[in-house]
């Protein structure tokens, strides 16, 4: 009887999140795979075929001879895409380097910082985090506005005398991501730092390394799993993203969140919107499972 | 534990500059008499009195935290045996691919998600609207919650289970009486971070809403793209407060508990 309920038990535990992740996450990805072929209707919902499951095979055979790879060859037509998609990547790759730039430091003085104020700093980190991403970023457009607080100080201290222009430039999309990323960044390096041997650098300054060397040649590698763990979680979501281009960004800023977005909404191109998403996910597969091996392979370290 | 050099008490003085201050500043120019957010007109707590009277934008606060409640529940259930499901059963048909379904929505760009979502929903001929809303969260907050519980859960000391199990307790009891007790301040910070997440998001929701469905994010990015008003930044000073004391209130019972099981086991080693 108890070894009935425990199996009865194991199962359910594993059953219940697996069916709900298998619908409510993977079939979907069919589904907009399968849109992505249809052609785009006036009609609810706005594509055609659409399926009747009750139609029998017969009726799906006959409705999947109208699928088509038109919105795939549309894309390709249109340089307007194949841009978006190139800018995304390379907005989203150099704002990963600033975040490894900026959160490299901060992780670092952290690591070094005295133990008993380690997990105070590590609070004051995360607790951005939990406020809105949404207010983040539109807190940063009374700052970089031309009239924004940022000129103000900058002209009062008579840096410079004409404002600048950051506001609806690549710039203002650079800082955005940086700032709203950066403790996803700052986390993972941390944590390997922390855990570091560090007689292994003082081995290294005994042995008449520079200090320099010793951080390139022991701090560094030693670190690397930190720092590629915090790349991925930075580049693959900034790929996609888009509340930062759309508030910060101007109108000439091509990124294909925002591509995905308006196509979606402002033309109701459902189908053309799909076949968009198909190729942002094959352009990410790579570094999402990349992500995942490393993820699965930090909690086998911590068994 | 080497040095603390100045270039590291630099670096994170900067950074955490960098952090806050734009938050700090958002929250200062709530309280501006004037209507412009860049020049400071002296204090007053206006803008706050006539959110008080803004009937759409409560209705929408009051979607949006039935939303977050509900979401934020179901996805602490299925997140925590998502998370039991990983850490405990290392072997079941599908392993890799579960693990990639917990781990892929963390990265998964929004606008994906959401999309696919919404097709999925018209699909099965789901009525838009609120329901729909908090299906999408409790999908996509599940796995924060997930990872957050199964950090605790490794760390966690099998053999006391064991001995539960040992002494006859069914598997459903030694659960309930002993890991779940162990793993609660996790579980708890999980429907926190769950909680906030779909507090915060604009994306998922926009796909995913119907009519009559406006959350509080949809209505303060409408609102930011007709201009920035002080407004907006009141709105957001009452999110960032309900949000700081969230956390604070959730770090002290964390840390009271685990005072209080520490005390504990040394009572019990005592004896």
């Amino acid at each position: 009887m108890a070894r009935v309920a425990s199996a009865v038990f194991s199962r359910l535990v594993i059953i219940i999140p697996y069916a709900w992740l298998l619908f409510f996450f993977l079939i979907p990805f069919f589904i907009v795979f399968r849109i992505s072929l249809s052609q785009t209707a006036v009609a609810m919902p706005p594509y055609t075929p659409v399926f009747d499951l009750f139609g029998g095979l017969s009726g799906i055979m006959e409705k999947a001879r109208e699928f088509s790879l038109d919105n795939y060859v549309w894309l390709t037509e249109d340089v307007l895409y194949f841009n978006a998609y190139v800018s995304s990547v390379i907005i989203a790759g150099i704002s990963t380097v600033l975040t490894l730039m900026i959160a490299y430091p901060v992780a670092y003085g952290m690591a070094k910082a005295p133990k008993s104020i380690r997990p105070t700093l590590l609070m004051l980190v995360i607790l951005p985090f939990w406020t809105s991403f949404l207010i983040r970023v539109y807190a940063w457009i009374a700052i970089l506005k031309p009239e924004g607080l940022l000129n103000q100080f900058l002209m009062s201290i008579n840096v410079i005398d004409q404002p600048l222009i950051i506001l609806n430039t690549n710039w203002a999309i650079y800082i955005g991501i940086v700032y709203s990323y950066l403790p996803f960044m700052v986390l993972p390096i941390y944590s390997s730092l922390e855990k570091m041997d560090h007689t292994l650098t003082e081995a290294a300054l005994d042995l008449g390394c520079t200090p320099f060397s010793a951080f390139w040649q022991v701090t560094f590698p030693l670190s690397l799993a930190g720092v590629v763990a915090g790349c991925l979680l930075v580049f693959i979501p900034a790929v996609g993203e888009f509340v930062i281009p759309d508030l910060l960004g101007g109108s000439e800023t091509l990124m294909i969140g925002k591509t995905l977005w308006n196509e979606f909404n402002a033309n109701r191109d459902w189908p053309v919107s799909s076949a968009v998403a198909m190729i942002l996910l094959l352009i990410l597969v790579i570094p999402i499972v990349f992500f995942q091996n490393a993820q699965a392979k930090a909690d086998g370290e911590g068994r | 534990m080497g040095n603390w050099s100045r270039f590291n008490i630099a670096s994170i003085v900067l950074g955490f500059g960098f952090l806050y201050l734009p938050i700090v500043l958002l929250v200062i120019f709530s309280f501006n008499e004037s209507k412009l957010v860049t020049v400071w007109a002296g204090f007053s707590t206006k803008w706050y009195t006539q959110l008080w009277h803004n009937q759409a934008l409560l209705d929408a606060a009051w979607v949006t935290i039935r939303v977050a409640l509900i979401s934020a529940t179901c996805a602490t259930v299925l997140g925590t045996l998502a998370a039991l499901a990983l850490v405990r059963y290392t072997r079941f048909r599908g392993r890799m691919l579960f693990s990639g379904m917990v781990y892929a929505p963390l990265v998964m760009p929004e606008v994906i998600t959401g999309l696919s979502l919404l097709l999925l929903f018209v699909a099965i001929g789901l009525d838009r609207g609120f329901w729909t809303i908090t299906l999408a969260h409790i999908t996509f907050t599940m796995c924060f919650v997930a990872v957050v519980v199964q950090s605790r859960l490794l760390s966690f000391d099998q053999s006391i289970e064991e001995a539960a199990l040992d002494l006859g307790a069914t598997p459903v009891r030694t659960f309930f009486a002993i890991t779940l007790p162990v793993i609660a301040p996790a579980v708890f910070s999980g429907w926190v971070l769950a909680f906030t997440l779909s507090l915060d998001d604009l994306v998922i929701s926009s796909f995913t809403t119907g009519p009559g469905a406006t959350t509080l994010p949809m209505k303060i990015y409408s609102q930011v793209r007709l201009g920035v008003t002080p407004e907006i930044n009141a709105i957001c000073t009452i999110l960032i407060g309900i949000v700081a004391i969230g956390v604070i209130v959730a770090s002290v019972v964390t840390k009271q508990r685990e005072a209080q099981r520490e005390k504990d086991e040394r009572a019990a080693f005592a004896q």
